[in-house]
């Protein structure tokens, strides 16, 4: 058994040892590894414990969670099919992987839905035991593939996992069904065994988990050692793995996932600001969880309200916003929609919001549990009127974090509502976080009006900073500062209510140009063209940032050159890009929607931008992507430079 | 960062110990401009604009009583602070020298919600239209009184449309002729109060734009109430709906016709006192002509009565066509308010797990790569 793939293929295989039960050891330098079961089977907890795991150990990693947005959708059935794919390796890596090495399947709808993913020649682990004539036929296999020979292109290995764990339980009191249900667990030993991953971790995370029902933990670690010990003593798996722990900088780290590190960063800027967090939301797919963590938060004084729907949540975030909170809202595409209105007012009021949209498949309901990157425009011009709103979106799922206290500072600084950008997979995707220490965390500090500022002792809620553009923000409670403010035009400086055109003018073009120029509080934009003779870019925007980096590493190795670029924030654009995106011969913009990003580029820069995009509801494949820059490079007419 | 000392202007503001910048903010502006002063008179609750309410437009009395009135609160105007949503009465804040948002159609209630959670030092006011609250803002009234978040909610009810030019509402009776029903509105109005009542709501009043004295009572019990008040106020709409409330303005058919909730009174009304309430046999309530009943059947008018199917039995006395109205407080019974509730949690929260953003971020299971 090798796991060799296109990206890596630097595998050391020492000579599979003969049977018996000398085992080999093989050493690796990276595996993918995907789950699939039925939504029951617990493959997402599996997944997540066998991260950790990994984690722990010190492999860079990088997971792919999908599921269906049904709860339980009816066993057996494709619908019902849940999946969770880990990319582990000895280096850093970008992307949970396009294929897996290894696939675990615990029943026939599992095999079905994901065997044609597998490459030929891989690990294919199957349930035996849910592979029964009823179960076949829920999937239209008239003949039992693990015993027909159509699988012989995979190394398969049959185990009767259900009727094994259910033997391992057999003194442990529990019922025949409820000794199945830990049948995840014993598929994790015998992959813990695989891979030599600790299992303290896990033993600890039952125990924990299951605390009130002491059996049923005791039940699950009971499998969970039976499957490892499995592994050790069966002749069906001769070989195990090796996957040394991948360098990376010194520094405490954590496996933290896209919606818990957005979670952190909204925690952290109201620390950083000195500011209490107040989150509207109502709950949606995928940005729950967020909601979920904050309200866990409450010693940090934030404020959770969970309001009756998403029109309430935006709106109870501003009336924080405008009693002196850090306001949140966090929602997905269809949320947005519904809190266009309240953002124009927020737009109007020049109040600091932070609006998360953790976008999903569109339109409509569309695919709640599949990602996808078309919000942008929404975000960017979803509403009536000239309303601009700035718009920041994160790479990764630990970026989530950095990103979120940027959405913050851009918000409190300026007095605005600003759009956070993240999508399904980098919410549920997870990878290892370098910790930050608090204090190395931006000051996010501004000042509340605290005296008049009129000339003659009134106070002018409308009149800027010179600089940002900003207006005061004077909180109510604050003696002689009484002001009102609202959705209709307001008079420049008085705030008052005003109908006159030229005023209108001014306001109009103050807004835009104060969104505008937060481009001058922006870092240069990083290329990165470690070769530096590039004449293809490559640009892209919010999660597509490690399938783009992935494929630009394999266009490199290929000898070729092309230049990645990956924008922080969308409005504003970086004062820079334009002339960056000028320099090269040809630009390439993948994106999970049709084209947003190609769109404001060419409008904005006059780029000739060739688009690329895809909306399967997964991340792009690197290999599919590189192929892709391949093809421009070449057509290009760029020298290799190997 | 290290949590912040608890100051004593928080104390003082009755403010959680979170919002301690917030706190900073308001002392500060004490230090500038002397200490918050709460002997107002009603002029001091006027700004410099315009008042552009149609001439003759019940608005200008409610607007009046309030001021007239919120000074006997002994809450400085700073501490005050009024939201409102869309149509003619949601102009309201800016014509009072308080903090003030004019927000989008309807929202007003969510609006309020969140400020008024965050910030339980201030006195929250919410003033709203029958088309505003109860149309496109439904949701969020009945969602805002289920809660009991303690602010005061003002209903000007004209039963109709105005600042649209005229359409009927939801409270318009059924039949009304307006622009967008020239055959007449087909459906069924709400009853503001029973709506109110059917959302627990633990404040709900009735009063009338003309009528001083009686409107200042129930907004002064309504002001004072802990939680969330509805108090519905008949207001005229001298130009699209004029002399919708007549019967009951009248001197003569409004004694007729109106009812006043006394509590503790027994419910006896009509000139000479010549009607009655009384229990029918259903659990519910009737009219009866006083010299008919028993004395000791009449009702005794309780609005702190738990269970609100007898307030909700009062508001169903009347019919559309106004007679039989109860006119003040309906209900106004005690219950945990949400904002008090919330930051009790937070005030746990903290008492129980110190706020260090290092533990948080660092989490329970890291592992350490040496350099």
């Amino acid at each position: 058994m090798t796991h060799s793939t296109p990206e890596t293929s630097a595998v050391e295989a020492p000579p599979s040892a003969p049977g018996g039960l000398v085992k080999s050891v093989v050493a690796l330098d990276r595996v993918v590894i995907r789950l699939a079961g039925d939504s029951g089977d617990g493959m997402q907890l599996t997944g997540n414990r066998f991260t950790s795991e990994t984690a722990a150990f010190g492999n860079d990693l990088s997971t792919l969670p999908n599921f269906p947005a049904e709860i339980r959708a009816p066993t057996g059935t494709l619908p019902g099919v849940s999946s969770f794919q880990l990319h582990f390796a000895d280096h850093d890596i970008m992307t949970p992987g396009d294929a897996p090495d290894v696939l675990v399947v615990m029943n026939p709808a599992a095999l079905k839905a994901n065997i044609a993913d597998l490459p030929g020649g891989g690990l294919l682990i199957a349930d035996s035991d849910e592979f029964t004539a009823r179960n076949l036929a829920k999937v239209g296999y008239a003949e039992n593939p693990l015993e027909d020979g159509s699988l012989d292109g995979w190394q398969l290995v049959s185990v009767p996992l259900t009727s094994m764990t259910t033997d391992a339980l057999a003194g442990s009191g529990l019922g025949k069904k409820e000794a199945e249900r830990s049948k995840n667990m014993f598929t994790l030993g015998l992959l813990s065994w695989m891979y030599h991953r600790p299992t303290e971790g896990t033993v600890r995370f039952l125990e924990r988990q299951f605390r009130k029902k002491p059996e049923i933990a005791a039940a699950n670690i009971a499998a969970f050692r039976a499957g490892f010990n499995y592994g050790e003593t069966t002749e069906a798996f001769a070989v195990s793995y090796e996957i040394a722990p991948a360098p990376m900088a010194a520094g405490t780290y954590r496996n933290i996932s896209g919606n818990q590190a957005l979670a952190y960063g909204l925690v952290a800027a109201g620390q950083r600001s000195g500011l209490p967090v107040f989150l509207g939301a109502y709950p949606i797919t995928p940005a729950s969880d967020v909601l979920h963590e904050l309200s866990k938060h409450k010693s940090f004084g934030v404020r959770t309200f969970q309001a009756e729907d998403e029109i309430a949540g935006i709106g109870a975030a501003l009336g924080a916003s405008f009693g002196g909170a850090l306001g949140v809202t966090t929602t997905s595409g269809p949320g947005v929609a519904l809190k266009g209105e309240t953002i124009g007012l927020a737009v109007m009021t020049e109040l600091p919001l932070v609006i998360v949209d953790v976008q999903r498949g569109g339109p409509s309901t569309g695919l709640p549990t599949k990602t996808e990157q078309s919000d942008l425009l929404q975000a960017l011009f979803g509403r009536n009127g000239e309303a601009p709103v700035p718009v920041v979106a994160p790479r990764s799922p630990a970026d989530c974090f950095d990103a979120a206290i940027e959405a913050a500072r851009i918000a409190l600084t300026y007095r605005t509502p600003v759009f956070l950008l993240s999508d399904g997979y980098l919410a549920n995707g997870a990878e290892p976080w370098s910790v930050p220490a608090a204090d190395t965390l931006p000051d996010l500090r501004v000042e509340f009006a605290t005296e008049p500022n009129g000339e003659n002792g009134e106070f002018l809620p409308y009149l800027r900073d010179p600089e940002t553009l900003a207006r005061p923000w004077a909180v109510p409670g604050t003696k002689g500062l009484q002001h009102r403010i609202g959705g209709l035009e307001k008079a420049d400086g008085t705030g008052n209510i005003s109908y006159d055109g030229a005023n209108h003018d001014f306001m109009t073009r103050t807004r835009q140009a104060k969104v505008d120029g937060i481009a001058a509080s922006l870092p240069p934009t990083e290329v990165d063209d470690p070769d530096g003779d590039a004449t293809v870019a490559v640009i892209g925007w919010g999660s597509t940032y490690g399938p783009i980096g992935a494929a630009c590493r394999r266009i490199r190795r290929s000898g070729r050159s092309v230049a990645q670029v990956h924008l922080r924030h969308l409005n504003p654009l970086p004062a820079d890009l334009g002339d960056i995106l000028l320099s090269y011969d040809r630009v390439v913009c993948p994106e999970m929607n049709l084209g947003q990003l190609s769109l404001l580029l060419r409008a904005k820069y006059l780029v000739d931008v060739q688009s690329h995009t895809q909306v399967t509801g997964l991340p792009f494949r690197a290999a599919e992507l590189a192929a892709v820059l391949q093809d421009v490079i070449d057509s290009t007419g760029t020298e290799a430079t190997a | 960062m290290t949590t912040s000392p608890i100051d004593e202007h928080v104390h003082e503001l009755g403010m959680p110990a979170f919002d301690q910048r917030i706190a900073d903010a308001v002392a500060k502006s004490v230090e500038l401009g002397g200490e918050k002063q709460t002997a107002l008179k009603a002029k001091n609750l006027k700004t410099d604009q315009e008042v552009r309410w149609c001439p003759g437009c019940g608005d200008y009395v409610i607007l009046n009583a309030v001021q007239s009135f919120l000074p006997s609160l002994g809450i400085a105007r700073e501490d005050m602070v009024i939201v409102s949503g869309i149509g003619c009465s949601s102009r309201f804040p800016y014509y009072m020298n308080t903090y003030g948002m004019h927000s989008i159609h309807g929202r007003a209630p969510a609006i309020a919600t969140g400020l008024a959670a965050s910030r339980p030092d201030l006195s929250v006011w919410v003033v709203t239209g029958d088309g505003d609250a109860l149309s496109i803002g439904g949701n969020h009234l009945i969602h805002t009184l289920r809660r009991n978040v303690n602010l005061t909610i003002l209903l000007f009810n004209n039963r109709i449309y105005g600042l649209t030019k005229g359409q009927y509402s939801p409270t318009s009776e059924i039949g009304k002729v307006t622009k967008s029903t020239p055959m007449g509105s087909l459906d069924h109005p709400f009853n503001p109060v029973s709506l109110a009542l059917g959302a627990d709501a633990t404040f709900v009043g009735r009063a009338m734009d003309s009528d001083r004295k009686g409107l200042t009572d129930v907004l002064r019990q309504a002001a004072e109430h802990q939680g969330t008040s509805l108090v519905e106020i008949y207001q005229n709409c001298n130009i699209f709906n004029d002399g919708a409330f007549e019967l009951l303005k009248d001197p003569l058919t409004g004694t007729q016709w109106s009812i006043p909730l006394v509590h503790g009174e027994k419910l006896v009304f009509g000139p000479d006192g010549a009607s009655c309430v009384v229990a029918d046999g259903f659990g519910g309530l009737r009219i009866a002509e006083t010299n008919q009943v028993d004395e000791s059947d009449i009702v005794v008018h309780d609005a702190h009565r738990t269970d609100p199917s007898y307030a909700f039995a009062l508001s169903r006395l009347s019919s559309q066509d106004l007679r039989y109205t109860p006119m003040g407080v309906f209900r106004s019974i005690q219950k945990p308010t949400y904002d008090a509730m919330m930051n009790d949690q937070l005030e746990d929260a903290r008492s129980g797990q110190p706020a260090d953003l290092d533990a948080l971020l660092r989490g329970s299971d890291t592992w350490t790569v040496g350099a």
